[in-house]
């Protein structure tokens, strides 16, 4: 079936034109907007976005290939990112790795059975100094123990899938707080 | 974030402040002064000079001077100029420019206002990567509340220097902090470094003049403006580097975090007086990665070697590698580099094979693709790692892991190839026996790094 936004989010996608002098710049917003509503770039994303820019669709497959955030398959109703690049590692993110996957019994590239989660590796996200840390869907957590990542998994569980959630998300969290 | 009380604090002046990233907290403890006073007081000349006076070296890794690259831009008369902040921050194991998105982006947007109007700019481009969608929000709520204001918009203060900035997500990719790939991202194309020359100044985002500085080092901007170039300069402890900057410290210290010192402390006052030492004191500190996975590791019981009273670093001769102070030149004396200036601390609990193959994990994944010395030799780095780790090398492994990226370096289009092969050959160099025990036990090493740390997080108190 062909994939067409929402009409807010294809007002939102006209605005991205505007912002610059090139069409084709709009590429990558416009394809985490599809992303946020559709869950993952589809063919018919990709279909939709390339005429929505004039494009081939196979210059947009050769842009959402490259980058590792664009789903090319369905994911779970949320996504965990566990970073075990060295400065996480050497603050226990093997640990954190282990805990996700004996509570969820899936390995990284896996999705829960009840379609809850999706396990993934990171690499490096920029959180060094509070490590270990996930990524689930767009917000950070970090300085994490056993516990602590417990009672996240029960909250995130407890909430909206990520494409349940509001364009423009304020995703305002104290960051103070959780340091 | 805790700070030493001697230290000054200017980009982190405002992180304490409650709702700091809101403008109504940020404008009452003196967001804005400094651009309405470039704006409506001086030339962008003046501005100019005054940067090129406060010896900024970037903030991004390369520790290029900011004013210099500014003074590359010529543009031809029709052309619109482009200011682009890489706000990418994927080098791993930093971790700065983040505070500054998160906790006052407010300063940044200053310091975005007051470039553009430096170098002719009317536009700019901040590019957060994809996962840092707290940092992206509050960058791009501080731009709507500036323009409420009208700071950002065809007349900021007044003044008929029109400013627009937008905020560009990444998506997932190491190589788009390379300036040119991140241009390519910014175009909406697959994030692959381009060809240089033309350089960005020349020929950057959509054919432009373009300057690409780090988020950091535009963030410097107000703090030099209301000092002036000169004493700004001075603050910094080596001559050369200048100002106060953002230095990280992460890995086995007892208070990880971010932390503003003046350019030129040495590593040892980063890791003891800010990172409050070693989390483990029954440890020994091991190795330490002093700006990014890309910066030769360096050790602490190592000794500079400098007898000659000519070399850079002989005033350092006989003092531990740690007791340089972290500047560009006297970095690059020492066979490393500042980097990042966001140090990993490693300590005597971690086997260094693995804490390289961990990182040579990253190069391998992270490697764009388009040249083949870089993409096969990534793959090649990780492939004779995992036998080394597995106990399954022999000495002709360890030959070719110096010989491959050996003959990775300078072979490649952009930096990354040389990023990978110099931290890789800095391991190998500082700890050869390491790398030979691995290969003479023949058999899986079974380490992991944690070891430190695994109690804490299974709840036992630090």
């Amino acid at each position: 079936m062909a994939f067409a936004l929402t009409p807010e989010r294809e007002k939102h996608a006209h605005a991205l034109l505007e912002k610059y002098p090139e069409k084709r710049a709009a590429l990558l917003p416009l394809l985490w907007l599809c992303q946020r509503q559709n869950g993952y770039i589809s063919s018919e994303v990709i279909a939709y976005a390339a005429d929505f820019l004039e494009l081939e669709t196979a210059e947009v497959k050769g842009v959402v290939t490259f980058y590792t955030m664009f789903f090319q398959e369905p994911v779970g109703e949320h996504v965990i990112w566990v970073c075990r690049t060295l400065a996480c590692d050497l603050r226990g993110g093997k640990a954190v790795q282990d805990h996700l996957e004996r509570r969820l019994g899936v390995v990284p590239g896996q999705t829960t059975k009840d379609g809850k989660f999706t396990l993934l590796k990171a690499e490096c996200l920029a959180s060094c100094g509070s490590a270990p840390m996930v990524q689930i869907d767009d917000d950070y957590h970090e300085n994490l123990t056993a516990e602590k990542l417990d009672r996240i998994l029960d909250e995130v569980a407890a909430g909206p899938a990520w494409v349940e959630e509001p364009v423009n998300k304020a995703s305002d969290k104290s960051v103070k707080e959780e340091g | 974030m805790s700070q030493s009380s001697a230290s000054p604090k200017i980009l982190t002046a405002r992180y304490h402040l409650e709702d700091s990233h809101t403008l109504a907290v940020a404008e009452k403890a003196g967001a804005y002064e400094m651009a309405r006073k470039a704006l409506t007081t001086m030339s962008p000349e003046q501005i100019r000079d005054e940067v090129k006076k406060g010896n900024v070296r970037g903030r991004g890794g390369a520790g290029f001077p900011a004013g210099v690259k500014w003074g590359f831009l010529n543009p031809k008369p029709g052309q619109e100029v482009y200011l682009v902040v890489n706000g990418d921050e994927s080098e791993p194991g930093t971790f700065k420019d983040r505070t500054i998105m998160e906790l006052d982006p407010h300063r940044l947007v200053e310091g975005i206002i007051i470039s553009c109007y430096a170098i002719g700019a009317h536009k700019a481009f901040v590019y957060i990567r994809g996962e840092l969608r707290l940092g992206q929000l509050r960058v791009d709520a501080a731009i709507e509340e500036a323009r409420a204001k009208g700071y950002v918009g065809p007349k900021p203060f007044g003044v008929d220097h029109p400013v627009d900035i937008v905020v560009h997500s990444g998506a997932g990719a190491y190589i788009c902090g390379e300036e040119t790939g991140l241009l390519n991202s910014l175009e909406g194309r697959r994030g692959e470094p381009r060809i240089k020359p033309p350089f960005p100044a020349v020929e950057g985002a959509f054919g432009m003049p373009t300057i690409v500085n780090n988020l950091e080092t535009i963030a410097t901007i107000p703090g030099l403006i209301e000092r002036g170039g000169e004493a700004f300069a001075a603050l910094g402890r080596v001559p050369g580097d200048g100002g106060t900057r953002l230095y990280g410290v992460s890995g086995h210290v007892a208070r990880p975090g971010v932390y503003e010192a003046p350019a030129g402390i040495t590593l040892r006052e980063l890791i003891e007086d800010f990172g409050g030492g070693l989390l483990d004191p029954s440890k020994t500190m091991k190795a330490v990665i002093p700006g990014g996975s890309s910066t030769p590791v360096l050790r602490p019981d190592r000794q500079v070697n400098a007898p000659d009273p000519g070399h850079p670093l002989h005033a350092y001769h006989g003092k531990s590698e740690i007791d340089v102070p972290m500047a560009v030149d006297l970095y690059r004396a020492l066979g490393t580099m500042l980097g990042t200036c966001c140090a990993t601390v490693i300590d005597s609990s971690v086997n260094m094979v693995e804490a390289t193959r961990n990182l040579m994990h990253f190069y391998q994944h992270e490697s764009c693709g388009q040249c083949t010395p870089c993409r096969e030799g990534t793959g090649w780095i990780l492939d004779l790692l995992n036998l080394i780790t597995g106990g399954k090398a022999t000495e002709r492994e360890l030959d070719l892991l110096v010989e491959v990226p050996n003959n990775m370096m300078g072979n490649t289009i952009c930096a990354f190839a040389d990023g990978t092969a110099m931290p890789l050959l800095g391991m190998i160099r500082q700890f050869p026996d390491e790398f030979r025990e691995a290969i003479r036990r023949g058999e899986p090493l079974g380490v992991r790094h944690d070891e430190t740390t695994r109690p804490l997080f299974n709840g036992a108190k630090a």
